[in-house]
């Protein structure tokens, strides 16, 4: 599978997960999408569709009326499919850990392979991301 | 003699060479895009990698639609542009004709659009169905035009239905040259447009409302289906205009120079159009095309009728 994952690593489709977030971390992605990062050289693209989605960019705290609706759009995108988490929020719980409603193990809802901390994190810093994603599946 | 003609049907004129140019033009329309906005623009095998990425994930077929219909569109689609560019490509490069005619042209550039409109409708989700029934529309304005146009070769070549024979009809002088013909191509240049479904036409897949539209639900091999076919359109519609208004190939000497500017000229406007404008409402698509882009394909016709 060496070949595939190098040609896979080469073109990312990304699809934006917005799980409750403060809109924080969609405006930092949606900065990271701008002529000025230019991510298309490395072959990122936005997708509209989740079936047509490679990287799942998931902001925002997992609570109990999102949690479902994100597993199902997991369930929905096409395997081999990677999750990224973006901000503080799916990694710690921020601000809301102690909250009511807040998902106790995120790891349970679906599996979460990398996370981005920032609140919210740089677009530089999620060039690193994807960029150390790309070198994993490069080997 | 099989074996030349299955040469020609997945070698040269026909599937691996209009792919592997479709994929190349595609590179270079996103890479002009690209410095249009400042950008660096993708590798230059991006296209390509796209297309092996997806023919390597998994197919979602949803349960509760018509599997057969959905998962048939994107092949009936395919293999209709792979014979669409075998055709062209024959005319084009060896001189043969294929033994159907224009009109049999007219209908297959059709195809896309209904194989289109069939597969979005049978996904069962309603935004691909939104985008069929826009996709629809659109057939609906561009057809007029492009049928008008397709007249206009037709008559300055004396009434000669075969793609080989209007190309000869252009051996002393392209239609370009004259008034109708100049017309005609300016027409046919929007009607390529719209029927690519490229920017201001992308009506039906309008990524920020319909997200992708009729291509939704697809998903891996299929939608590499769909992509294919979309890039094979790069060469299949500027290869038809080639033939109709610039009088073909002619592959001696200097003349592969000529026939490369040909084919850069048109797909450098292409691009230029496709750049410099922004998606307009389908009630506005209708009315250019039926107000304005038709009315001046017939007057094209008339000056065609009169010899100018």
């Amino acid at each position: 599978m060496g070949w595939y994952n190098k040609r896979l690593a080469k073109s990312l489709w990304v699809f934006h997960v917005s799980g409750s977030p403060c809109n924080n971390c969609d405006i930092e992605i949606l900065d990271l999408l701008t002529p000025k990062y230019d991510v298309e050289r490395l072959g990122i693209k936005l997708v509209g569709s989740v079936r047509q989605a490679d990287v799942l960019l998931v902001t925002g705290v997992f609570n109990n009326k999102v949690a479902p609706k994100i597993k199902k759009l997991y369930e929905q995108a096409p395997k081999p499919v990677f999750v990224v988490a973006v901000g503080t929020c799916p990694a710690s719980g921020c601000t809301f850990k102690d909250s009511y409603n807040t998902v106790e193990k995120r790891e349970d809802v679906i599996p979460i392979d990398m996370y981005i901390p920032g609140c919210p994190p740089k677009p530089e810093a999620m060039i690193e991301a994807v960029a150390k994603l790309i070198g994993v599946l490069n080997g | 003699m099989i074996g030349k003609q299955i040469l020609y049907l997945l070698v040269f004129p026909g599937l691996l060479f209009t792919c592997v140019l479709g994929l190349l033009i595609g590179w270079l329309d996103r890479k002009v895009s690209a410095s249009f906005q400042f950008r660096v623009g993708p590798p230059i095998f991006q296209n390509f990698n796209d297309i092996f990425k997806l023919l390597g994930k998994e197919v979602i077929l949803i349960k509760d639609t018509n599997i057969t219909v959905f998962a048939l569109a994107p092949i009936a689609a395919f293999s209709v542009m792979v014979f669409l560019s075998m055709s062209i490509g024959l005319v084009l490069f060896y001189g043969l004709g294929f033994g159907g005619d224009i009109i049999v042209m007219m209908y297959l550039f059709m195809f896309f659009s209904v194989a289109i409109i069939i597969g979005g409708s049978a996904s069962g989700n309603v935004l691909s169905s939104l985008g069929a029934g826009r996709e629809i529309k659109l057939l609906l304005a561009d057809e007029l035009a492009f049928i008008l146009i397709c007249l206009i070769p037709i008559i300055k070549s004396g009434y000669l239905l075969g793609l080989n024979e209007i190309v000869i009809a252009q051996s002393d002088g392209a239609f370009i040259g004259s008034i109708s013909g100049f017309i005609g191509f300016l027409v046919g240049l929007l009607c390529i447009q719209a029927k690519m479904t490229l920017p201001p036409f992308h009506i039906p897949e309008a990524e920020t409302e319909l997200a992708e539209g009729p291509l939704m639900e697809y998903s891996g091999p299929l939608l590499a289906l769909w992509k294919i076919c979309q890039h094979m359109m790069w060469v299949i519609f500027p290869f038809f205009l080639i033939i109709l208004f610039f009088g073909g190939f002619n592959l001696v000497g200097i003349g592969i120079l000529w026939a490369i500017l040909k084919y850069v000229l048109i797909i450098v406007l292409m691009i230029i159009i496709k750049n410099t404008n922004p998606r307009i409402q389908i009630d506005t698509a209708l009315k250019f095309f039926w107000r304005y882009a038709s009315p001046l394909a017939l007057i094209g016709i008339i000056l065609a009728v009169l010899g100018v």
